[in-house]
């Protein structure tokens, strides 16, 4: 690995593949997850009554029956709120519990509390609503035609990309769906309300952004965030489905518990959650694209419009992701982004890893394939020659410039390693005598930004305590949701301190300790948070060295930290022995630190500036098979290249890669989300709701961290975030099902897939394309002839 | 003879609890009762395994036998008399008995005891507080969040105590129902690969105390070593003395779990804090008795469909009349004739009877649900459910499968091809029920194949399913049994494709005019697993797959082509 700052702590430091810090507690159950808390005497259990409809006024609610149900102790509605009726993350448009107006199927309107778990939930099914129903909005053509925008459209222009599509010899364009996705964390959401003496409130919250819940449970209380506190030890997975969306819970129990004065525990149902919460927005992407001779783009006007749901929710934020990632890894000379942001009376689409970055990639992608199809191009060939470049060709749309586009050698070193031209050529000759199955190869590249677009969320803060025995506790604002956040900041920390990762803990994310956090989101944790603690340790190891220093009576420039040992001149003691020197002088062993992001900044108007602190980057290869009988595909193989920077942690940021990977396969291949024409959604649970399983990883799934990759910009450690970017790596495998559907036809036609391409489409795509090809075209016969 | 609590083994001793209802689930027993929490519910409705369990029973042919089930939809009377193995009581049995090996005392602190960046050069070391799978899980990073993570652990647990040597498709199998969301499931997959061996390193590394003849039965403590390596003796290195007296240990320590779980008187019927009734008859006369006695009551089998009742649906269940304990029902026998499966039979114990049939069953068998649903499903089960879907229905029917029935004293034969009335209607009369069904041996001149077509391969509920045969004779169709599933409300025969075939040579014209006649036999619904459309072409496209498969090369199997390393 590359030279550390301190020295290098060869077995734990940065850069060492030590383990997750809860590893050994996960695997023997012992992890405490929201709901294995033990419950306090007296506790009592919430579930929440949902709307059946999509779009409607409630003319009554009967909860007799609910009421006289077993158990029940209490049924609470949005006049019991005693504060303000909202969760809404940005703005007060999503009531905790409907008021007189139901927006979508599965919206709370009431909270039952009960006994157990059990009860609680049978009888949540006991109401008679009565609706008044209002005409629901449910499609993109429908929103568009009622201009039912949840906020306004947004263009975002460089050059004149309508006058180059007027003029240009060359173009074609498209329309391509691009499916939504359930976040499918594995613990479902919960929250434990507990009320405390003098109106104080503890809430146990499986959340992501414990800073909102503290302020929007105060608010539905009418209280103020100094009377309660938000604590997260670990979520069981949250991907971006508990930035906002823990929110609801938290309040609905804590107003429970107010309300009782008992403590409260609320936890989804696994329908419930698919059915209240929201996913990764589905956008549909219209594309007009001017290209040359060699397959260089020289215009591109592309619309993406978004089904946001009923709520803002984060949907700004997350189609202004989709918009500034519309280029990947491309310079587009001339280009006219139009961002329309539909009301829909669905969940409110919401955060989930790439927020708006995966559908703004997949767009230009397919672009990028259309154009290389067109040509009879290698699409390899065609995504680099668009590649960004140097000078103007640096310059993003959004007029940022790149400084370590690293993509063209990163690129190179993959093609290599996979051996993608030799492949590419013997599935095409495999593809000739194959009747039934055919094979397709894609690579496609990711260039992800780094960095909330919602700039002043870029701040992270922490607190370090240093104890007299030599161990530290270490608060942070982040929240540790598998990403292995904690064991990173507890390495940056070891280091600083030059002790034994053991001797470093990472306490539970709690408001009362590190206030006015920023959400775990943006793949910044480890940047803000790994900063924040870095400067607060930091400046314990200087008060240390002053201490030592001085009692040592050298020159603090001539103290240095090392394998758990203070040195200084001719003197040496244990860390714990340098830090009890200190106490005995009295310094100080606690300290915050705080992290800016530097450098950021755009117009939220016409999104032009710098949005992103820096940028990951990698690139993936992708063989599929598919199925011309029934459409079903399998990935074959897969090779992986990503930048993290220099890696704080190979073994935790692998793991990332690889995690997210084959949840972007599942977002593209097999995970669809149905909802039907009332707006009821069809697949809310893991039954009809299908992610990835073992057996659809390849075996040869072969992914690897960028060796030179380095971060130009101030981060921990020359790392890079690495959370996000991983997801959009598998775009090569639904680019690579477009390629075995393209041997079909002899790769002439232009293939239209949506995503997910589930068999359903990939089948329908084959009949297409049989249909098309040669002499037996008209029948709908999928047998290809070569 | 009836009780109020359910007895079974946990860990080393035995637990009874007083379930409020004869449909509470192990999952709530586990959590809510008993205060463990590592068992945890990510579904509940059997699909992601988070909640998995392995329950330890007598083995035939001696020993235990292991079984990796979902606790959150496994009623809690199922458990009487058997040992119930969580997460948490692989950590008990380290910890009881690790006993000081060459260096004594504790050994590297469980956050180190995997790390290879850590605890690198020293291995496994005796004391240390995780079982080989557990390490090997550590060890190859194989958790992020952490919350699937002990239902991983225990469905490795169940193969690690099951076969010697895994390869990919067997883990694979093994973890088809299981679902993480975080790793992308190749650290998981490397740990089923090392768990074996770190398991004979462990073996070989620390010495259990040898057991006492009567020590197990003292006190009613069982000790644990039955949890820990060796997996079987027939891993152990041969002439390793060590070794060989560790694998006697751990049978020893298997046998004292057998002989206390002999021990255990298990009541006919439970009943429940609410008054409902849990049936338990071990004999066939009794369930029989049982069933006229009191029609109303729910049959249960494994309970995989009936417990979403529960837990899904939150439907009043009334009493429960399990055949799961009916030692009749548990038979399978093969003779000339064909196959005789017991309505008691897990979907698991059938698949070698039923691969020996035909060796397409086992395909089929084996993309069934997934091994911890199989575990528990019951083949007949899954016949009378009569799922519109039903993996098993298209394929029986084609082979000519035949019920059993039984009302009372009083046994009628109805082919399985006019079992089903309509949408979840069947042939059965009040008071009756399938005691068994009979799989008559396939005519070797028989071109048969049974087909799921899913969005995933593994655990996924059938757009289309297909059980097609085709009886040849010199190129000619002789007769055709083709069975669908999905295509209606009930799997059940195309006519008119069947006649179009009968007495056609096969080739492209006759399954051409088959096809077409699909288009009258059926009219599929759209629903959120497929179109009509799609169901309609993809039943069309199975016929010409079956062509295709009949002459000399074989559609090759999209799933299998992932499996090799490039």
């Amino acid at each position: 690995m590359s030279e550390r700052p301190h020295g290098v702590a060869p077995r734990s430091g940065p850069g060492a593949p030590v383990a997750h810090d809860s590893a050994h507690l996960h695997v023997t159950g012992e992890a405490c997850y929201t709901d294995d808390i033990p419950e306090l005497r007296g506790t009592l259990h919430a579930a929440l009554g949902l709307s059946s409809v999509a779009h409607a006024r409630i003319g009554s609610i009967d909860l007799d029956r609910v009421r006289a149900a077993p158990g029940v102790v209490a049924v609470l509605t949005a006049r019991d709120i005693p504060g303000v009726n909202d969760c809404g993350p940005v703005i007060h448009d999503d009531p905790i519990l409907a008021d007189g107006l139901v927006q979508y199927v599965g919206q709370p309107i009431f909270i039952v509390v009960a006994a157990t778990v059990d009860e609680a939930r049978r009888a949540a099914r006991l109401a008679q609503v009565c609706y008044e129903p209002l005409p629901p909005v449910l499609g993109y053509d429908q929103a568009l035609e009622q201009a039912a925008f949840i906020l306004p459209t947004v263009t975002l222009e460089r050059g004149d990309a309508v006058s180059v599509l007027a003029r240009a010899p060359r173009s074609l364009q498209g329309r391509l769906a691009i499916g939504g996705q359930e976040q499918f964390y594995l613990e479902g959401q919960v929250a434990y309300a507990i009320p405390l003496e003098d109106g104080t409130f503890r809430v146990y919250s499986s959340t992501q952004h414990p800073s909102e819940g503290q302020a929007k449970v105060a608010a539905a209380l009418g209280r103020s965030s100094h009377e309660v506190v938000i604590e997260c030890r670990r979520m069981g997975g949250g991907f971006g489905g508990k930035e906002s969306q823990a929110t609801l819970p938290a309040c609905a129990a804590a107003v429970a518990a107010d309300r009782l004065g008992r403590p409260v525990k609320l936890r989804y149902d696994r329908d419930d959650d698919f059915l209240i919460t929201g996913k990764r927005h589905d956008f549909r992407a219209d594309y007009r694209v001017a290209h040359d001779a060699d397959g260089r783009i020289l215009g591109l006007d592309l619309t993406l419009a978004s089904r946001c749901g009923f709520s803002l929710d984060l949907s700004r934020a997350v189609n202004d992701r989709a918009v500034l990632h519309a280029d990947n890894a491309y310079f587009l000379p001339a280009v006219r982004v139009i961002s329309q942001r539909l009301r829909t009376n669905i969940q409110s689409a919401t955060a989930f890893r790439g927020f708006g970055g995966p559908q703004g990639m997949l767009a230009i992608e397919v672009v990028i394939d259309d154009v290389a199809r067109a040509l009879g191009l290698d699409p390899l060939e065609v995504r680099r020659r668009n590649l960004y470049g140097a000078g103007e060709r640096a310059v993003t749309h959004y007029g940022q410039t790149l400084d370590d586009f690293i993509l063209p050698d990163l690129i190179d070193e993959l093609v290599i390693s996979s051996d993608y031209a030799a492949r590419r050529a013997r599935i095409r000759v495999w593809n000739r005598g194959s009747r039934w199955v055919k094979r397709g190869i894609a690579i496609s590249p990711v260039k992800f930004g780094i960095a909330f677009t919602a700039t002043f969320m870029n701040q992270g803060a922490a607190l370090v305590n240093v104890y007299t025995d030599g161990s530290v506790r270490v608060s942070h604002g982040g929240t540790e949701m598998g990403q292995g956040l904690n064991v990173k900041v507890a390495q940056v920390v070891a280091d600083v301190f030059q002790i034994d990762l053991d001797r470093v803990r990472i306490a539970p994310t709690d408001t009362g300790t590190i206030p006015n956090t920023s959400p775990t989101a943006a793949s910044s944790g480890t940047d803000m948070n790994g900063r924040a603690a870095q400067h607060a340790a930091s400046t314990l190891r200087e008060r240390i060295t002053a201490a030592v220093a001085q009692a040592w009576m050298v020159a603090p420039e001539a103290v240095t930290f090392s394998s758990g040992r203070v040195m200084g001149g001719d003197r040496s003691s244990t860390f714990a022995e340098a830090v009890r020197l200190a106490y005995m002088q009295r310094v100080p062993l606690s300290a915050t630190g705080f992290h800016r992001t530097p450098k950021i900044g755009y117009d939220p108007v016409t999104l032009k500036g710098r949005p992103f602190h820096y940028f990951a980057y990698g690139a993936s290869v992708s063989e599929v098979a598919i199925d011309l009988l029934t459409g079903e595909t399998r990935l074959l193989r897969a090779d992986v290249l990503h930048d993290a920077g220099r890696s704080l942690n190979p073994a935790i940021d692998r793991g990332q890669v690889e995690g997210g990977f084959v949840q972007g396969l599942g977002w593209l291949t097999s995970e669809e989300l149905v909802w039907d024409a009332e707006g009821r959604l069809r697949t809310h649970a893991p039954s009809t709701y299908k992610i990835p399983v073992a057996s659809d990883v390849p075996a040869h799934f072969d992914v690897r961290l960028y060796a030179r990759g380095c971060n130009l910009e101030e981060s921990v450690h020359q790392s890079k975030a690495v959370g996000e970017p991983p997801l959009m790596l598998p775009i090569s495998a639904f680019l690579a099902i477009r390629d075995a559907l393209s041997s079909i036809d002899g790769y002439r036609a232009p293939v239209h897939l949506d995503a997910p391409a589930t068999p359903e489409r990939v089948l329908a795509e084959v009949d297409r394309l049989s249909a098309l090809r040669g002499p037996a075209g008209g029948q709908s016969r999928p047998d290809a002839s070569h | 003879m009836t009780a109020r609590t359910v007895q079974f083994l946990l860990d080393d001793k035995i637990v009874s609890v007083v379930p409020g209802a004869p449909d509470r689930t192990v999952l709530q027993v586990l959590r809510e009762d008993l205060g463990r929490t590592g068992t945890k519910e990510g579904c509940a409705e059997g699909d992601c395994g988070a909640c998995t369990v392995v329950i330890a029973e007598p083995a035939a042919g001696g020993g235990l036998a292991y079984r990796a089930v979902n606790a959150c939809i496994q009623f809690a009377p199922t458990l009487a008399g058997k040992a119930l193995v969580t997460v948490e009581s692989l950590t008990a049995a380290v910890r009881a008995t690790a006993v000081a090996g060459g260096e004594g005392g504790p050994g590297p602190s469980p956050r180190d005891a995997g790390n290879p960046a850590r605890a690198s050069g020293t291995g496994t070391r005796a004391g240390s507080a995780l079982h080989p799978v557990q390490q090997a899980m550590v060890g190859c990073h194989a958790s992020q969040c952490g919350f699937c993570t002990p239902g991983f652990v225990m469905s490795l647990f169940a193969l690690y105590k099951t076969a010697v040597a895994p390869d990919r498709r067997a883990i694979n199998e093994a973890l088809s129902g299981n679902l993480c969301r975080c790793t992308g499931y190749r650290p998981i997959v490397d740990a089923a690969f090392r768990m074996t061996r770190l398991g004979l390193e462990e073996a070989q590394r620390v010495s259990l105390a040898p057991l006492e003849a009567d020590k197990p039965a003292a006190n009613g403590v069982v000790p644990l070593h039955w949890l820990l390596p060796p997996a079987a003796s027939g891993v152990m290195p041969s002439g390793d003395p060590t070794s060989a007296a560790q694998a006697s240990t751990v049978q020893a320590s298997e046998q004292a779990v057998v002989d206390r779980l002999a021990a255990m008187v298990v009541d006919p019927m439970i009943a429940a804090g609410d008054g409902r009734r849990f049936f338990r008859p071990t004999t066939l006369a009794e369930l029989a008795r049982l069933r006229f006695e009191h029609p109303q009551a729910r049959i249960l089998a494994g309970g995989t469909d009936v417990g979403l009742w529960v837990t899904k649906q939150y439907r009043p269940m009334g009493d429960l009349l399990w055949v799961g304990a009916v030692a009749e029902l548990a038979r399978i026998e093969s003779s000339a004739f064909g196959l005789s499966i017991g309505a008691g039979v897990t979907i698991s114990a059938a698949l070698p009877a039923l691969e020996r049939l035909h060796p397409e069953l086992g395909g089929l068998i084996r993309r069934f649900a997934s091994v911890p649903i199989r575990n528990t499903a019951t083949l007949v089960g899954n016949l009378a459910n009569g799922s519109p879907i039903g993996d098993g229905a298209p394929a029986l029917i084609a082979l000519g499968a035949v019920l059993i029935l039984r009302r009372g004293d009083a046994v009628r034969e109805v082919p399985l091809d006019t079992f089903y009335l309509g949408y979840m209607k069947n042939a059965l009369r009040p008071g009756e029920f399938i005691e068994r069904v009979r799989l008559p041996k396939p005519d070797p001149g028989l071109l048969f194949r049974t087909w799921k077509v899913t969005r995933r391969f593994d655990q996924d509920i059938s757009a289309v399913s297909a059980g097609l045969a085709l009886d040849l004779e010199g190129g000619r169709v002789r007769s055709a049994r083709l069975a669908f599933g999905g295509m209606d409300a009930i799997v059940r025969r195309a006519s008119g494709a069947e006649q179009a075939l009968i007495g056609a040579v096969l080739d492209e014209a006759a399954i051409e005019a088959a096809a077409a006649a699909l288009a009258v036999d059926f009219r599929p619904i759209t629903d959120m697993r497929a179109s009509a459309g799609y169901r309609m072409r993809v039943a069309a496209n199975l016929l010409r797959r079956l062509l295709a498969d009949a002459g000399p090369e074989r559609v090759p199997d999209l799933h299998e082509m992932n499996q090799e390393v490039a």
